[in-house]
């Protein structure tokens, strides 16, 4: 049975034809051919990684090591750092986190489509404007810019509204207008507003000549063109350096902690100050750092998949049909039962080694039952 | 005429009434007959009106007058002159480089001029007259004249993030203000009609090239234009997709839509173009009937080219 797949010079004697089954009809080649059975019947090796093996070992024990430590080192304290995860000021702290990167984000992805859309314009006054715009706030270190904003009131005692170079309606003490949260919001905002303008305008730009060409001929009004045509098509670039940014901006918000205002840094900082325990309230901040991030993460895969529409043919899976798929998939084999029809076929297919591979008929090798199988 | 600049807009549009906004008011007849004259163009008045064009205006005399158009030093189009008739189908022929997308472009005045003018129906493309002076429009105008113009790109330029409805919807919606509800029973009307009724809710990219090519024709038809341009409309396609939409555009030349078409197909040149334009470097070498120019060109530089394509 095997001959019927080894090749004539290994096997063949030299002088006649190679000893082949040849009633299925007259093989042009000098390749043997083999019945569907025959195929079906034969046991498929895969191929052998030995290095993998040691390198899944190796990662295996520096994970088991890692875990170890965690859990046997008392100095953690992970009591203590449960006790604080869920206390009232973490929580203020943490709402001030989230209230700062809210502000920040909206006002740095606001402005920076502006800006983009600015550096993108046909004045060339406006292009320089924005220009310099970003050259200054991406040269500026963050730190620096927050204790500026926040010493403002030291340059311009009072804020008036009014007619520019004229009359003013109103006026302002700086230190009411421009507190702490508002330094920080101004700092991390306007900063994060170069960075952004940046990312919008790359997406703008990613969006084909075609399309701007396309909508000009229809007639689309400009604004239109924008907001319908090119913007949700610069968003599938748009997205993922936009999430990069605002998970930074998460942890930039740490910096506001130099203002003294009760964001989560400052706040876990001001409690181990009080009880020493650093490393339990830093794990605390990290944790949820980690949280925040998580989420975001996830909001990013379905923004992106929205923005996806139209870009490629079939829309990745989400997380929860991959779940889904996996215990139909779990099922089907624990019961034998054929594979729940809702089952896309790429995803019933097992992969690896076992009899039937080449034939390739999707079924999992277990729940086979041939009677060609020797 | 080498030397011509702004000046000749002015002199050679004295007579075109230059109702740019407005230009579903003027008669028919009127303007066509005045702005044909100082052109030169053959008699207008013997131009039988078109019987059927449920699709586009009864309109859509395009005149283009000594345009010439450079990118820096290169002179893509040398004193181009060239009159379309309403209802009449113009094949554009030539080598590559020759100016031929680049003439369309200016058309739609998705490129402007160096001098010279291009008028639809006696309205300039581009610029409004008042009493001596031209004044260029406004991109708001400009768009506006855009939508009395259909463009079909070799590339289709569909939207790939709407569906293929939507792609048709757009511009009528956005760019004339017309009703969402009554646009969209127009525009599975237009997909029936290049065969795509069953497509209406899918996007440009699960389509042929094909389809995706007679959805472009679709939309372009969407805003009713006079007059439609295409730009390679096949050349982007496999050579069994050519067919299906040279048949969409056979169908809309006899429906008496003014058609002026950039191709490499000298078949369906012969077949449906009335006049065919062959051009090389930027100039217009010979123009004509169809029948004359493809098989008795009088031209070595036509010759030579229909020798290579034939």
């Amino acid at each position: 049975m095997s001959s019927a797949l080894s090749t004539p010079p290994s096997t063949g004697s030299p002088a006649s034809p190679p000893p082949v089954d040849r009633s299925t009809g007259p093989a042009p080649s000098a390749l043997p051919r083999a019945t569907r059975a025959e195929l079906e019947s034969l046991r498929v090796v895969g191929a052998r990684h030995p290095w993998r093996y040691v390198a899944t070992a190796a990662v295996a024990v520096l994970l088991a090591m890692v875990v170890s430590s965690l859990v046997t080192n008392q100095r953690w304290e992970w009591s203590i750092v449960f006790q604080y995860l869920t206390w009232p000021s973490i929580l203020s702290g943490l709402w001030g986190t989230l209230r700062l990167t809210f502000v920040a984000a909206v006002i740095g992805f606001g402005l920076g489509t502006v800006l983009a859309l600015m550096r993108l314009s046909r004045s060339p006054l406006l292009r320089a404007v924005s220009w310099a715009y970003t050259w200054v706030f991406r040269s500026v270190p963050l730190i620096l810019q927050l204790l500026l904003w926040y010493n403002l009131a030291y340059l311009y005692p009072t804020l008036s509204l009014g007619i520019p170079f004229g009359p003013s309606f109103a006026e302002f003490g700086t230190l009411d207008v421009i507190n702490k949260f508002g330094a920080a919001i101004l700092g991390l905002g306007l900063s994060q507003a170069a960075y952004s303008a940046e990312i919008v305008r790359a997406g703008i730009l990613s969006v084909d000549q075609g399309q701007h060409e396309a909508a000009a001929a229809l007639g689309i009004p400009r604004a239109r063109q924008s907001t319908r045509i090119v913007l949700p098509q610069a968003m599938r670039t748009i997205v993922p350096t936009s999430v990069n940014e605002i998970i930074g901006l998460v942890k930039g918000t740490s910096v506001v902690y130099v203002l003294a205002y009760g964001e989560l840094f400052y706040t876990v900082g001001v409690i181990y100050g009080r009880n020493q325990r650093v490393v339990p309230l830093l794990m605390v901040a990290a944790i949820w750092y980690v949280i925040i991030t998580t989420v975001i993460t996830v909001i990013q895969f379905y923004v992106e998949r929205h923005y996806a529409k139209g870009a490629v043919r079939t829309l990745p899976p989400t997380p929860i049909q991959v779940a889904r798929w996996t215990l139909l998939r779990t099922w089907s084999r624990l019961t034998g039962r054929p594979p729940h029809p809702s089952l896309p076929p790429a995803f019933a297919v097992r992969t690896g080694n076992g009899r039937g591979h080449l034939t390739r008929t999707g079924r999992p090798s277990t729940t086979r039952t041939e009677g060609g199988a020797v | 005429m080498s030397t011509t600049t702004k000046t000749v807009l002015k002199t050679s549009t004295r007579q075109s009434t230059s109702a740019v906004t407005s230009t579903a008011a003027a008669s028919p007849a009127a303007s066509g007959a005045q702005t044909a004259e100082p052109v030169g163009a053959p008699s207008t008045h013997a131009v039988p009106a078109v019987t059927t064009a449920p699709l586009t205006g009864t309109r859509g005399l395009l005149e283009v007058h000594g345009v010439h158009k450079s990118y820096g030093t290169l002179e893509v189009l040398h004193d181009v002159d060239l009159t379309v008739q309403p209802g009449e189908v113009t094949v554009i022929l030539g080598p590559s480089g020759s100016g031929k997308s680049t003439l369309l472009r200016v058309v739609n005045h998705l490129e402007k001029v160096d001098s010279g003018f291009v008028a639809l129906d006696g309205d300039l493309i581009g610029y409004s007259r008042s009493g001596d002076t031209l004044r260029e429009l406004k991109e708001k105008a400009i768009l506006a004249q855009r939508t009395q113009i259909g463009f079909v790109f070799q590339s289709f330029n569909l939207f790939p993030h709407l569906t293929v409805l939507e792609n048709v919807v757009e511009a009528p919606v956005s760019a004339q203000g017309r009703r969402r509800s009554e646009v969209e029973v127009e525009a599975r009307e237009l997909l029936a009609r290049v065969g795509l009724a069953d497509k209406a809710d899918v996007r440009p990219r699960q389509l042929s090239g094909g389809q995706q090519q007679r959805v472009a024709i679709a939309r372009a038809l969407a805003t009713k234009p006079r007059l439609l341009l295409f730009d390679e409309p096949t050349s982007a396609l496999d050579p069994e997709l050519v067919g299906e939409v040279l048949d969409v555009i056979k169908a809309l030349a006899h429906d008496g839509t003014t058609l002026v078409v950039v191709t490499h197909e000298i078949g369906f040149a012969r077949e449906v173009a009335d006049t065919v334009v062959f051009m090389d470097s930027g100039r217009i070498v010979e123009q004509g009937p169809a029948a004359q120019v493809i098989d008795d060109p009088q031209h070595a530089r036509t010759k030579a080219f229909l020798d290579k394509v034939l």
